[in-house]
This record gives structure tokens, sequence and C-alpha cells, in this order.
């Protein structure tokens, strides 16, 4: 029986090799090559235009290599004239994100624990309520948002936007994080009964622990979607000094429109940060997306 | 007695498990109601006033909020233009993100970089990737500079300040930065679906085509719906890189339904008349969402039902 799968499956493997000629899978390497070109060009651009004088990217936009190499605009975003803002700009979006993920994975984990381990009347609509979270536009609530912000007295404050953004990221968090609480077996849970083990001891000693991959893939999910939110910040903070990257980086290419190496070199320090998160997270991030949605 | 302690014991028992529930619970359900669903709500409530957001709300005005604002014409634009990048989503850059998928999805040199290459713009904020390629789409700047070296002067544009071209300008760089997402879920479906499958409908005779559009596309369906229903939700919220990019215009060429509603309540403070809007867009949202539900819904009865007569 196995010889024999195993021969169709060599059958069939020598009749797709027979079905695509190389010419096939040159053409698809050309295709995915072409892709990444158009996927590198605007990257590179910036990053390399902010090695360059104005008077160069004006001179010959499509030089790639920087004629002379120029080390001022990445310095002064860095150490010199505009660093204060930059440094600045990245500890408020570090405080948000920090905020905003710990308050969302901790009370999402609570939430989720609940949900999956205990049986009560209501727990389907309420789970569907937290659902229903990712199936409208959060654009919606931002008008009455910025009111309510307002009468708490929280705007211009980054706790102001850290809060909203943790609610904006609980139901994705809380659909991830169920499933995974829901597989731990039940005979462990009954064996840390039997241990004394309370329902809280149970969670913070045995699940939480357990759950660990999935509760870094949440957190890496989070940190993305509040490190680059943009609508919240842009109407609930007040002055310069509380903006997150992505509005400083919008302000600093308006306030140096004629400076545009020197934007280009803002844009792309600011978005180091990001880059280096996923060449570090990229795994998480993508099974805890494709988890995420595969399952929704 | 000897009944009455275990008994007194299971209710000591169970007010404890409703405690435990409602504690762990309460945290997340009062930070989700007090900053999605109440202000969702109030957003209703208030789009039937005229109002700056200051005085008290007390200028009750009905629908007149949305009769104003489905007669306007920059908002009609708008939702037209919310349209126009849903459906071109749907007609291409979904179908562009399987086609990638389906390549990526056999063991080949480079494939693990393609991949990561493919996905990074998805983590970059659209907001900065909006500022990168307004710089270099500016007149004269890269694109242009680009087309005329390589002889092709003559297809120079200005790409964000033409009225007709700027929501397919537009289009381009949201596919440039979502693309990646699609491909990396419908990827995901496809590596789901067992290789004897598809060898058997080869071996069956079956051509590379037909084993695609009858053995691997209804398998992939359900990603592909997350996908699809993904790609919706988010076309209709378009906001941050048209925001940083045109601002809606020139004039309100490039208007969305968010950039409108964000205008009237900020720039205007007319928070009821941007409220309207708001909720405009919400049933834009929910439309595709029980469109979803019931077509997913439809699926499974019709599954349940076949494995039943089956």
């Amino acid at each position: 029986m196995t010889t024999q799968t195993s021969t169709l499956t060599r059958r069939a493997r020598r009749l797709r090799i027979a079905g695509s000629p190389s010419i096939a899978a040159t053409a698809a390497w050309i295709v995915l090559l072409m892709v990444a070109i158009t996927i590198l060009v605007p990257i590179l651009y910036a990053v390399l235009g902010g090695f360059k004088t104005n008077g160069q990217l004006v001179a010959n936009p499509v030089a790639i290599v920087p004629d002379p190499w120029v080390f001022t605009n990445y310095t002064s975003v860095l150490f010199g004239d505009n660093a204060g803002t930059f440094w600045r700009e990245a500890a408020n979006s570090l405080v948000v994100a920090v905020v905003a993920v710990g308050v969302t994975v901790t009370f999402a984990s609570f939430a989720a624990f609940v949900f999956a381990r205990f049986a009560f009347r209501g727990r389907e609509a309420m789970f569907t309520l937290f659902v229903l979270g990712l199936l409208f536009p959060s654009a919606v609530a931002i008008l009455p948002l910025y009111i309510l912000i307002r009468e708490i007295g929280l705007n211009g404050n980054l706790l102001g936007v850290a809060l909203p953004e943790a609610a904006f990221a609980l139901p994705l968090t809380i659909v991830i994080l169920r499933p995974f609480f829901r597989s731990i077996p039940r005979e462990l849970e009954d064996a840390a009964r039997i241990d004394g083990c309370s329902s809280f001891a149970f969670f913070w000693r045995v699940l939480l622990p357990l759950a660990r991959p999935a509760l870094a893939t949440v957190s890496i999910l989070a940190t993305v979607m509040t490190w680059n939110q943009f609508l919240l910040p842009l109407i609930l903070l007040n002055g310069a000094d509380q903006w997150t990257l992505p509005l400083g980086v919008m302000n600093f290419s308006t306030q140096y429109g004629q400076d545009q190496a020197r934007v280009l070199a803002f844009t792309v320090i600011a978005i180091l940060p990001a880059i280096a998160f996923y060449a570090f997270a990229e795994r998480q991030l993508v099974s805890g997306l494709t988890a995420g949605s595969v399952k929704g | 007695m000897a009944a009455a302690l275990p008994r007194s014991r299971e209710r000591s028992r169970q007010i404890s498990t409703r405690l435990t529930i409602g504690l762990f619970l309460l945290p997340a359900l009062a930070l989700y109601l007090v900053f999605v669903i109440a202000p969702v709500i109030q957003a209703a409530h208030f789009s039937l006033y005229k109002w700056n957001g200051l005085q008290p709300l007390t200028d009750f005005i009905g629908i007149k909020n949305y009769q104003v604002a489905l007669a306007n014409d920059a908002f009609r634009t708008a939702i037209a233009n919310n349209l126009l990048i849903v459906v071109l989503s749907l007609g291409l850059q979904i179908p562009f993100s399987l086609g990638l998928a389906v390549l990526l999805n056999r063991r080949f040199p480079g494939r693990a970089v393609f991949r990561l290459l493919f996905f990074l713009p998805y983590v970059l904020s659209e907001a900065i990737t909006g500022i990168v390629f307004r710089l270099m789409l500016q007149p004269g700047s890269l694109v242009d500079s680009a087309l005329t070296s390589a002889g092709l002067g003559g297809w120079v544009q200005d790409w964000m300040g033409d009225e007709t071209l700027v929501m397919f300008t537009l289009f381009v760089i949201i596919s440039w930065k979502y693309f990646g997402f699609h491909m990396v879920l419908l990827l995901a479906g496809l590596q789901g679906i067992p290789h004897e499958i598809e060898e058997a409908a080869l071996i069956d005779g079956a051509g590379r085509r037909q084993v695609f559009r009858y053995v691997t596309l209804p398998l992939i369906g359900p990603t592909l719906r997350v996908s699809v229903f993904l790609s919706m939700i988010g076309s209709l919220q378009l906001f941050d890189m048209v925001w940083v990019m045109t601002g809606g215009g020139p004039l309100h060429a490039s208007n969305t339904m968010a950039i409108s509603m964000f205008k009237a309540g900020f720039k205007a403070t007319q928070m009821g008349y941007g409220s309207a809007q708001a909720v405009i867009l919400f049933l834009f949202g929910l439309i595709v969402a029980l469109a979803y539900q019931r077509f997913v819904l439809r699926r499974d009865t019709e599954g349940a039902l076949t494995m039943s007569a089956g």
C-alpha cells in the first residue's frame, strides 16, 4: 500500500516536472524578482537619499549611489539640531506602545482565560461582542472618543492615547489567545486543583507560563498596531512635545519641505525600529496573523 | 446537618467561581465598552444634532445631517472613492497576492527571502510610507526622472495633482503596502492543503489550470474570504496614507469617508455632521460584515447538508 502510494507520488512529481519546463520556473523567478525590486526601490531611495545633499537629489534623482556620501543628515537627526525632536518623539512612541501593549495583553489574558475555561450564561454573547470589534471600521469611534478623552481630562496626555489604543487591540488579542488557552489539557487543571490551586493560581502559575509563545505573538501584533497608529494620536494629542513618531515625521516633512535629504534621513531613522523589530519577530508576527485570520 | 455542610461548601464554591469570572472579565470589558462600544453608540446619538462639540447638545435636527451628507458632492466623491478602492483591491490586489502565494508555495532557493521582503511593507507605518512615496512622486523626482531616462518621458504625469489619476496612484501605493499581508495569509492557506489531493487530481488527468480552479481554489476558500473581508474593511476606512499624501485633494478628488468625517469634525467643528458621516461609514462596514457572515454561514450549512446526505 505504502509502496503504491509512493510510486504514485513519484509519478505525480514526474508529471509536474514534465508539465513545468524550466522556462516556467525562470519566468516565475523573474516575476518575483521584479516584485522584490518594486518593494526595495522606495526603501533604498529613502535610505540612500538620506546620504545625499539636496543638490544631488534634485540634479539626478535616479542616481543610486550618493556622490559624495553625506552623513550630516543622519547625524543631525540622531545627535545634532533635530536630535531633541527625534528622541522625544521616539520616547513618546515607546511610552504609548509599552502602556498600550501592557494593558491590552494583561486584560485580554484575563478575559481569554474566562472565555476559554469557564462555562457561564452569556459567555458566547459576550465573546461575540469582542469579535464585533474586528468587524467594523474603528474610524467610526473617533469623534466621540475625542469628546470623551477631553471630558475625562486626558487630552494631550500620552495615557489618553494609550488606553484607547489598548481598547482597539483587545478584540484581536482575545480572539488569538482564547483557543490557545483552551488547548491546555483539562487534566492539568484538575491536577493543579487537587494540589490546592485557586483559579488565579492556576492561571498565573500554570496557564500563563505555558502560553508564553502565544503571549509573545499577541504582544508583537499589538506592538506593530500601536507603534504605527496615526489617527488616534492625531486627534488626541495637542502639542508637538507629545507627538509620536508617525505624527512627528509628517510634521517634519512639512517643516523641512525644502530640505528633502534631511526629511528622508528622519524618515529612515523613524522606521528603523519597525524594521529591526520585524527582523527579530517576523516568524511570530506571521504565525499570529495567520492564526488570527485563518480561524476568524 | 451532615447534608447541609457540603451544600454550603458547594454554594461558596459557586460564589467564588462567579466572583472569579466577574473579576477576570471586568477590566477588558470596561476598557472595551468605554473606549470602543460607547463611542460608536454616541456617534449615532450626536449625528441627530447640530453641534459644534462644545456647547450642550440641544439643537436636535433629526436626520438632516444625513440628508446634507448624502447630497454633498464632496462626501459622495468620498463614498465613490472608497468603493473604487474596494473594487480595485478585490479585482487586482487580491488576485495578484494569490498569484504570488502560488509562486511561493513551492520549494526553491531564495523563497524565504522573497517572503520576508514582500511582507516587510506591512510593518511600516502607513503615514510614513505615504511620506516617502510623496517625495518620490513629486514632479521631477525619482519616478518622473526614471521614466524620462528610460525614454518614457511621455508617461510622466502629475501623479498626485491630477483629479482622475490620484486615486489610482494611491491604490498602487496601498497595494505596495498590503499585498504582502494578503500573500502571507493565502500562502498559509495553500500550505494547509495536503499535496496528495492536488497530485491525485493531476494523476486523474486534470490540467494544472483545472487543478487550481477546481481543487486548490475551493480548498483555500475560507482563507480567501478572510482576506477579501479584511481588504474591504481596510478600504472603507482608508485615512492615514491619503491624509499625508493629498489631504483629500486636489479639491475633493481623493476624499475618503474617514477624511471627510475628520475634516467635518475637527476642521469645521461640525461634530454632529461628522458623526452622521461616521454612521454612514459604519453602515457600509455593517453591510460588508453581514454579507460576509451570511456567505460563510450559507457555505457552512451547505457543507453540513452535503455531509448528512452523503
